[in-house]
């Protein structure tokens, strides 16, 4: 038989029509009930915010000891090791204000600001420049301005630890078992291994089952945490009522981290 | 062809050598490994042989939606909820990385290193 030209345009339209709508047909045909595919969902205890931000009050939190304790809370439940030395891992410490605030820094400070002593922790920049040097993304920036690190993927070059303006970061110059209790140590939360640079990390497993960050609990007030891009959160209350800075701000990585002196 | 015969015994030799593992495991025949099934629990969270096929898959899978996407609580095809976490989940019920882990992976050959920073349960020795 002869095709004519008006059956073959005739076919051509019906097969791309069919073939437009089998997807359609395929996903009505498999789906159906609510409990199909397996699927992940954000934990319902979530504590969501747009930006997460900390704002420290000096004026309560300075002495060394008291830093100390929030550093010791910290470190436990994130199985953070203690190596003496320059190969050491730190996720939160301390430091003068001279150390803290370089270029902020005044010839004659008063003697208050002297003394005081600051808690240092990864500032969980709105501008990370670790995150823009990283080679393989495991520095990475969620969609609620945490930083944080995927360590399955860190290949331990340190570039982050390079850029990073605030030395928040630590690499695992060798396997950190050894330096930690492995009786007394997290279960919840796994060790690093050699060779991966590892951070703070706001507390992000804490925040999933609707805790706020370990320092924070631990600060007795001297430490607020919450929503930056919300007007009425308890961060920007704080920040409205108080002077406060932020270190480096001549980076421009805009940390959200910020202190009242 | 100059001294073909010694070639050609040379050549059979070393192709019996290079074979010779293959040789040596022939006609014997392979046994599963026998592992420790959970006693607590009856119900894994995806059927046996899709577990085993491509629970690696599912690892991987779970490390990027907890850590990157934020999202730990899996819902598994029959509707049930857990929490993403290998720490925390898998090893809550295969309590033994020595009996269910250790076995398919020695004999496969594979040596994974999750456990460089996972902790798994404590073995009683």
């Amino acid at each position: 038989m002869k095709q004519s030209r008006r059956n073959f345009l005739k076919f051509a339209g019906l097969s791309a029509a069919g073939l437009c709508l089998a997807p359609t047909a395929a996903a009505l045909a498999s789906g159906g009930g609510g409990a199909g595919k397996a699927h992940a969902v954000v934990n319902a205890k979530t504590l969501h915010a747009k930006r997460w931000a900390m704002v420290v009050d000096t004026r309560k939190l300075n002495t060394e000891e008291a830093i100390e304790t929030l550093a010791e809370v910290c470190h436990h439940i994130h199985n953070v090791p203690t190596i003496p030395g320059k190969q050491e891992v730190k996720w939160l410490w301390e430091g003068t204000y001279a150390e803290t605030f370089p270029e902020q820094e005044n010839n004659f400070p008063s003697e208050d600001l002297e003394k005081r002593r600051f808690p240092l922790l990864c500032n969980h920049c709105e501008n990370p420049s670790c995150v823009r040097v990283c080679p393989t993304k495991a520095t990475f920036k969620r969609a609620d301005g945490i930083v944080a690190m995927d360590y399955h993927r860190c290949i331990g070059c340190r570039y982050c630890m390079a850029a990073c303006p605030y030395g928040s970061r630590s690499f695992n110059f060798m396997d950190p078992r050894p330096f930690m209790d492995m009786d007394k140590i997290n279960k919840k939360f796994p060790t690093r291994m050699r060779g991966v640079v590892e951070k703070c990390n706001f507390c992000v497993e804490r925040l999933a089952i609707g805790e706020m960050p370990a320092c924070v609990e631990k600060s007795s007030g001297a430490i607020t945490f919450g929503d930056l891009q919300d007007p009425d959160s308890s961060v920007r209350k704080v920040l409205r009522e108080n002077f406060t800075i932020r270190r480096k701000p001549a980076v421009g990585t805009e940390p959200g981290v910020y202190y009242i002196i | 062809m100059y001294n073909g015969g010694k070639i050609i015994t040379g050549l059979v030799i070393f192709i019996g050598l290079v074979s010779l593992p293959f040789w040596a495991n022939m006609g014997g025949s392979y046994e599963q490994p026998k592992i420790e099934l959970p006693k607590n629990s009856t119900e894994c969270i995806a059927p046996k042989e899709e577990m085993r096929t491509s629970h690696m898959q599912l690892l991987n899978d779970w490390r990027d939606m907890a850590l990157r996407e934020g999202k730990r609580t899996y819902i598994s095809a029959s509707g049930k909820e857990y929490t993403i976490s290998l720490q925390n989940t898998c090893m809550e019920c295969h309590t033994s990385k020595a009996e269910f882990c250790d076995k398919c992976h020695t004999d496969a050959g594979v040596t994974p290193y999750c456990w460089d920073c996972h902790v798994p349960p404590k073995e009683a020795k």
